[in-house]
Formats: structure tokens, sequence, C-alpha cells
């Protein structure tokens, strides 16, 4: 399963200053585990000590907030978009 | 990301460094949001000594603005000069409707765009100023578009401003008046938020509640002050604030915590209570079921302007409620109309839907037991009415629609009216 993975300005450093990595995963876990080999680091900033999602990031697979998918289990098929974005304040 | 300057940028005499609220990691400030190690959001840290040179004759001495708080704040006055020490103002007529023995309502509809919003973003747009960036964005549920549009044409900015596409037309309207590029987004507040995030880092913009969001959430302090100063030096015991990203309830708590620290006024405890609408509620949710994470949720509710369903500082406003003593209501649209009602009517102050959530929230939280009727408690109407005539055309009208003549009067009054 082919993944493209678009990373926020902070993780771009970690991936050799590229804003998109594609990685393989059937799953967001296998993604960002993908993630992390492709680019180190970037799991653990995505992710806190017991491995659940950071409160302050929210990552969408397409244009699904994964809080209201299945979390870290949410499938992404072959060709997904799995973006990763900062929580932003309120207008 | 960072403009270049040709000469040295102006911070706030007190201002030190940013902070990352979840791990304490410190940066340089500048245009910068999140912590790099945890995402967590950075947060302007002061200098204690500089902050401690704030007396109350020096602030008295300032400007009728909320620039008189100057020195508490990150950067100085560069943008939106005439913003802030809107009224406070008593609100008897209020208080016997609702039982209560002490209240005031401090009223932020009075902004020269009418929502408390001009206060984050003067303090925003001065540091865009500070920083070089010659744009300013944001995303908008509507107050913050109008905020932005008019500080940017004020200031000789470019403004760049998304909004979702269902917004009131009033809103839509009072934020293209002013000449910049408005974008309305086919999606939810949450949706444009998410844009916005990912534009940011495509363009060298300054977005108010992105990458200088730092200094606009300082802004909302300068509310809290207010409130403290206007009640001649002191601490309310209770305050009720709509919650959207939870930040501006946050920024009250943190104002009164400064003003304590620095000996400004008497370190008194009071209690914070936040208020949404059913319609959009994941911190009352989450409030209520004892969480201290917040689910997001998909708004469907006529305050628009507080439909963040997925909101950034909820966990720091669950944070404050919890530990000042307080709680979180939430009520439906049509005990939010009723809400605006009730505050013209009793105080002829106008709200626009928030400001009734907060009313209709209060009267809640008054019959649930939870607020003290007998306590000195502030209300925030954070936006003008007038923004918001939709939610309320359906039931406010004229009395009676007669032809020009004494004998229609009588006819439709009688003697009905004295």
């Amino acid at each position: 399963m082919s993944v493209t993975v678009r990373l926020p300005t902070i993780l771009r450093p970690l991936a050799g200053g590229t804003s998109e990595l594609a990685v393989e995963g059937a799953t967001l876990a296998e993604v960002l585990a993908a993630l992390d080999a492709a680019a180190p680091g970037t799991g653990a900033r995505v992710l806190d000590e017991a491995g659940r999602l950071r409160r302050f990031v929210n990552v969408y697979v397409g244009d699904e907030d994964v809080r209201f998918a299945g979390g870290l289990d949410t499938p992404t098929p072959d060709g997904s978009l799995v973006s990763i974005i900062p929580a932003v304040a309120g207008g | 990301m960072t403009s270049v300057l040709d000469r040295p940028i102006e911070f706030g005499p007190a201002a030190a460094a940013l902070a990352c609220r979840e791990c304490g990691a410190r940066y340089d400030l500048g245009p910068l949001h999140v912590c790099a190690d945890c995402f967590g959001p950075l947060e302007i840290a002061y200098h204690d000594a500089a902050l401690a040179r704030v007396t109350r004759a020096a602030i008295e001495a300032g400007p009728r603005s909320m620039w008189r708080y100057a020195g508490l704040l990150p950067v100085p006055a560069l943008v939106g000069h005439d913003v802030g020490f809107t009224r406070c103002v008593r609100a008897d007529r209020l208080a016997a409707e609702l039982g209560m023995r002490a209240l005031w309502v401090k009223d932020d509809s009075g902004n020269p765009t009418h929502s408390f919003k001009d206060r984050v973003v003067a303090v925003a747009a001065s540091a865009a100023k500070a920083l070089g960036f010659s744009v300013l964005a944001c995303a908008s549920t509507g107050n913050l578009a109008n905020a932005v549009a008019a500080a940017a044409a004020r200031s000789g900015l470019r403004s760049v401003v998304l909004v979702p596409h269902d917004l009131e037309a009033g809103k839509l309207l009072t934020t293209a008046v002013y000449g910049g590029t408005l974008v309305a987004v086919e999606g939810s507040y949450d949706d444009v938020n998410r844009l916005c995030a990912e534009l940011s880092g495509e363009h060298d913009w300054a977005f108010v509640n992105v990458n200088v969001r730092p200094f606009y959430a300082e802004g909302s302090k300068t509310v809290g002050y207010e409130i403290a100063e206007q009640l001649g030096w002191r601490l309310p015991q209770q305050v009720v604030v709509p919650i959207a990203s939870g930040s501006l309830l946050t920024k009250v708590d943190k104002a009164w915590r400064e003003f304590a620290r620095l000996g400004l006024v008497e370190d008194t405890d009071y209690r914070v209570f936040g208020a949404q609408a059913t319609g959009c509620s994941p911190v009352a949710a989450a409030f209520k079921a004892g969480h201290d994470v917040v689910a997001p949720v998909k708004p469907a509710t006529i305050a628009k302007s507080l439909a963040i369903g997925n909101p950034a500082d909820g966990p720091y406003a669950l944070d404050v409620v919890r530990r000042t003593g307080g709680a979180i209501e939430d009520v439906g649209d049509d005990e939010i109309v009723e809400g605006i009602r009730v505050l013209a009517r009793t105080e002829g102050i106008f709200g626009e839907t928030a400001g009734g959530v907060t009313v209709a929230s209060l009267r809640r939280l008054l019959e649930r037991g939870l607020l003290d009727p007998d306590a000195e408690t502030v209300l925030l109407n954070t936006g003008d009415g007038l923004k918001t005539l939709d939610a309320l055309a359906p039931v406010v009208g004229p009395t009676a629609t007669i032809a020009p003549s004494l004998a229609a009067f009588r006819s439709a009054f009688g003697s009905g009216l004295s």
C-alpha cells in the first residue's frame, strides 16, 4: 500500500527538507512506523511515550480527521494522502 | 519563514522567549507556534523583573485602550491603537432577572470591528509588522475575519482571510468591505483551519492564529486586565466566558494570575466558568465526562463564532475551570436566542449569538447550583448582535404594523400601552 505523507514545517528537517514522503502501510500505525524508518525521529514527535497520538497533533487520512475514524487503526488504502498538521487556535 | 529585516526587531519590554506549554522547550521570539519536539503550543515567556516594573500608576497614566498594559504584552502598539478599554457595566436588571446579587457585563462589542477579536489582532498585527511581514492572514469564524481585514487596511498590510462559505452574510460583507482577499471555503471552520495550517507552510504570511499565534493569544489577556482595573483593582469572584478554541478563557485566567503575582491586585480566589452551544460543545462534554482530552465534534449551531469542533486550547480551558472550581455548561439554539433577548431587554446590550450562549449558560449554571448567585460575577459579551441578525429575524420584529393614523394605533393597541 503506497501512501503519501504530507509533513508539517516542523517535521521537514527530519526528512531532508522535503514536504512529502511516500511510504508503505495498510493502517495509520503502519504508515507512521514506516515514516519513522524513512525519517528517523518523526515517530516520537507525533506519538507520545505510550504510543498514542499527541494531543496537539491532528492527522488526516484524505479529508478525514483520524479521531473521527479509527485513530491509529484507520485504514490507509493504496494511494491515500496522510496529512500531519499541528492544532491551531480559534477565530 | 522569518522575513529579512534591516533593523532590529522590536518586541515588548518584558518579552523573553517562546516556551512550549507541554514540555517547556524554549525558542527565540519569532513566527513560530509549535514545539518541534512535541507539537505542543508555544506561549510567550516574560522576564519577571521587567514585568515587575509595571505599576498601577503607570497603567492608569497610559492610553484609554488595551495598550495601557503594553508592559505586559509581547510587542509594542504598532497596530490597533484604538482597541480595548471597553465598558464594564453593572447589570442590576439582568441580575434581578436571574436572581443574582452582583453582576457586571464586560462588553467587547465596543471594539472597532465590534468583537474582542480586535484585541488579539492588534497584538498579532503589531507582531507581524515587527517581524517584517507584509501579509496578514487568518482562518476565521467571522469576527476574526472582520478584525484582520480592518487592521490590515488601517496599517497598510495586505489581508488574506479564509472563512467557511456558510457564514452569516453580514460577516462576509463586513470583511469584504475592507478590500483584502476573502476566500470562502466549502467546508467547516475546522476544514478552513486545516487549510490555513497547510498554507502557512507554503507562504511567507503572518497567519494571526497560526504562526504568530503566541503573540495573538496574549491580546486576550487585556480583557482580564481591564475587568480587574474597572472593578477597582480587584478580581471578581466568578466569571463566565464563552468557549470556542478555549484561548480567551485561559488568557483571562492568565491575566488575573499575573496581576495577582505582580501585586497589582490582591490574590483572591475566583472561579472560571465556560459556556458553549450544545451544537458544538466538545469542551463542555469533556468537562461533564471528567475527561482531560477533548474529542472533536462536527458543529451544528447558530452560534457560528463559537463553532470550533476541534478546539486547540480545550485541554487548557478544562485545566483552568477545574483548578478554579468552576464548571462548563452548554445551551441549545432556542436558549441562545432567548439569552440574546434577555440581555437586550434587561440591559440594553445587544450581543451576538456568542453573548446569547454566555447569558443562557449563566442561567443554566445558576439553575444547576454550580454558580453562586450571591458572589460577584462578570459575564463576557464578546461581540455585537448586529453581526448575527439572522438568528433573531424569526423571533423579533415590529409589535404591530399599522396605517399612519391615530385610529389605526388605537385599533391595534386600544388602551393597552401606557
